[in-house]
């Protein structure tokens, strides 16, 4: 599904990303660990066209992303706040996006209904606007926002920071039903080596930009990832 | 620990997103500002020698409108100028003093552009004044009130900048007063001339005012001070949200879905609301040239001129910084099936309706003639047909993150300030008073105003070409435009 060739990324000299070959097949769950700044969000960015690459390129199904747009329409993302727009109750948010989408209304209701208990009762008909609510809520909605449309490719970045322990396990539960769909590529970072492992079949280690580690999940990943970043 | 303030103010200055663009920029908008100040300064002077020969006594002259000055001053202060608030989050667990904190936040808005402006007219008045043989005492003491009344303002409006639409309040008094002045119903300037011409003529009374800033001042610190807790003066008013369809507007599709949201943008943010009433200001701001009140406005080049502000104001003030409405969620809109082109004609479609409902509104106009509503008409031909594809060009070059939530920063924030843009400003008003003297100095008015009329169609003719053009621009533009906007202003 993903396709990443001889990708790097240079500010003023400093290589912070560096990946020579990388593939994800469709329907994988990707996790992507590494301490802060190992260029996690870069790749991310770079993935979702937002920075350009210093050399190389990502095609996803097939689309090469800086250079044609087409990826938009199968691609669900949701990087950080700036993906939220604050002047919109959460409905108006989904809605918009669904619209931008092509999903009705009542397509988008059958979502939100869906995703009732991971809102906990404290997203829709609160009479509040996205600027106003919880970092924690904020992030609820940006989650439930990549999920708009079917996408192919599901991009989350630090989907499991700032939430409540309730709300990570039903995340995680929502983060293993689409790794369970056959047709969606679940991408998720994260600094949290058990929720990761938990939730991914498949999980790379990025230390200052090169890949460290490319492993299947197995029962002893978790451990093995805890020793190598033991240091 | 003042000077580690002022250094953080330095640095925050200094880094700020439009101001970090190269050297010939910086040099080129000292030039500007240096000669804006010398319009100003200018104006000071000037002031004296005009009203000398109105056989009018200047002093008096201007006491009898400073009241109106005033009034103005505050209404202008309460509508834009910011309180800097927010950024005294961070300081308070640092080991700084409350007092210290509260301090340096009053006085750094003692140094704000609202204040020391008015010294470019005030005390090149004061030195001609003393040229002239006026008594230096009281032009010193009438100066120093002066000053404090405009810090009387700056403080007037921290405290009571937290009332909502006050300005309308205040907007509305004096206007009725003047209106009422005009009419000779009620003068109050008999009032006011003689205590302005007072801090001048006694020894003490300007005594009066210095001490009613000093008190002020005490007032407006104790306020600050008691209120700096984040749940009391530092909290952020929420509001209560209603969710809104506007399904009227689904039958337009992906343009619908836009220009709902840009609604909601415009309807839900002090920001995008003052763009609103400046939009109504501009609708009569061509009064001035039409009623033939001002003799120097009243030329056929200046009524095209005019003509183009009137139905023009929305699209000057909202246009000119077009992809910045979005800045706070702009790497959403780049993530999602969104092609450039539809949003770029969402908001020209914004534009082109609020331009067609100010031209109905300024039908009002026809008062003055049919001439007069045709010229406006005329103009806004020009403003649907050219200006709206330059105020989009301009927007690729605007990388200024607008922060919605604040009031201010239409005029006073220093960190709005774009060339580019600026630059591309001219030929928005340029272009076509330089076509309609073409046409009315080589044949007449009606020839004038075809031409300018002319480039409009053309440009309607071309829009397809156009936004092509526009589009490549936002996509050269693009990765340069996110990493501006993710700096936070």
């Amino acid at each position: 599904m993903i396709q990443v060739n001889q990708l790097s990324k240079n500010y003023n000299g400093t290589t912070v990303l560096n990946i020579e070959n990388l593939e994800i097949p469709k329907g994988q769950s990707f996790g992507l660990v590494g301490n802060n700044g190992a260029g996690k969000t870069t790749f991310f960015s770079l993935l979702l066209d937002l920075i350009q690459p210093s050399t190389g390129s990502i095609k996803s199904n097939d689309v090469q992303v800086n250079t044609s747009e087409n990826w938009k329409s199968f691609t669900g993302s949701f990087l950080d706040e700036s993906f939220l727009i604050g002047y919109l109750t959460p409905e108006e948010y989904f809605y918009f996006i669904g619209d931008l989408r092509n999903q009705n209304k009542a397509d988008i209701d059958a979502l939100l209904a869906q995703h009732e208990e991971f809102f906990n009762g404290e997203i829709l008909n609160n009479k509040k606007y996205l600027r106003d609510l919880s970092k924690g809520n904020q992030k609820k909605v940006g989650i439930i926002g990549t999920l708009i449309g079917n996408p192919e490719v599901v991009i989350l970045d630090e989907p499991f920071a700032n939430l409540d322990p309730t709300t990570v396990s039903r995340l995680k539960k929502i983060i293993k039903d689409l790794a369970d769909n056959p047709n969606v590529t679940v991408l998720v970072s994260s600094h949290d080596l058990q929720h990761t492992v938990e939730v991914c079949d498949r999980i790379v280690a990025l230390n200052k930009g090169e890949i460290v580690k490319d492993i299947q999940t197995s029962k002893e990943t978790l451990q093995e990832l805890e020793s190598f970043f033991a240091v | 620990m003042i000077r580690k303030f002022i250094y953080l103010e330095w640095k925050s200055f200094l880094r700020s997103a439009s101001f970090g663009t190269n050297l010939a920029m910086k040099i080129l908008i000292g030039f500007l500002m240096i000669y804006f100040s010398l319009i100003f300064i200018g104006m000071g002077v000037g002031a004296f020698y005009v009203l000398k020969k109105m056989n009018l006594e200047p002093l008096v002259t201007i006491n009898k409108f400073l009241i109106y000055y005033f009034s103005f001053d505050l209404i202008v202060r309460l509508l834009v100028q910011k309180i800097p608030v927010l950024n005294i989050k961070p300081l308070l667990v640092l080991p700084f003093k409350k007092p210290t904190i509260v301090h340096f936040s009053l006085g750094k808005t003692a140094l704000s552009f609202f204040n020391w402006v008015h010294a470019l007219f005030f005390v090149p008045f004061s030195v001609v004044l003393f040229l002239k043989g006026y008594d230096t005492v009281g032009i010193l003491l009438w100066l120093i009130a002066a000053f404090c009344f405009v810090y009387i303002n700056n403080f007037l409006n921290i405290i009571l900048s937290n009332i909502d639409k006050l300005f309308v309040v205040f907007l509305g008094i004096t206007a009725l007063l003047g209106v009422a002045q005009y009419y000779d119903l009620f003068n109050i300037t008999i009032y006011t001339t003689p205590v302005f011409q007072g801090f001048y003529e006694s020894r003490w009374m300007a005594l009066i005012p210095v001490l009613g800033l000093i008190g002020l001042y005490i007032f407006t610190f104790k306020y600050f001070k008691n209120n700096l807790y984040l749940d009391a003066g530092l909290s952020k008013k929420e509001d209560v949200a209603t969710t809104e369809n506007l399904s009227w507007l689904n039958k337009f599709g992906t343009l619908g879905t836009f220009l709902k949201n840009d609604i909601k943008l415009i309807k839900r943010n002090k920001r995008s609301k003052t763009t609103i009433f400046m939009s109504v200001i501009f609708l009569f701001y061509g009064l001035l040239f039409f009623s033939g009140g001002i003799e120097t406005y009243d030329k056929p080049v200046m009524h095209i001129f005019a003509g183009i502000f009137v139905s023009g104001g929305f699209l000057f003030v909202f246009g000119q910084f077009v992809p910045s409405w979005d800045s706070s969620y702009y790497q959403l809109m780049m993530t999602q099936n969104i092609p450039y082109r539809g949003y770029i004609t969402s908001k020209w479609w914004l534009i082109v309706i609020a331009t067609f409902v100010s031209t109905i509104l300024a039908s009002f106009y026809l008062f003055f003639g049919w001439e007069v509503y045709l010229t406006i008409v005329v103009g806004a031909v020009y403003n649907i047909g050219v200006n709206s594809h330059l105020v989009l060009l301009g927007g690729a070059f605007t990388k200024t993150p607008i922060d919605l939530s604040s009031a201010g920063g239409a005029f006073g924030d220093k960190k709005a300030f774009n060339l580019n843009a600026m630059l591309l400003s001219l030929p928005k008003i340029l272009l076509p008073m330089g076509l309609y003297a073409l046409g009315f100095y080589y044949g007449n008015k009606m020839i004038g105003l075809a031409l300018v009329a002319g480039a409009g169609v053309l440009g309607f003719v071309f829009k397809e070409k156009v936004f092509s053009l526009i589009e490549k621009r936002y996509k050269i533009e693009k990765y340069n435009t996110i990493s501006a906007y993710k700096q936070k202003s």
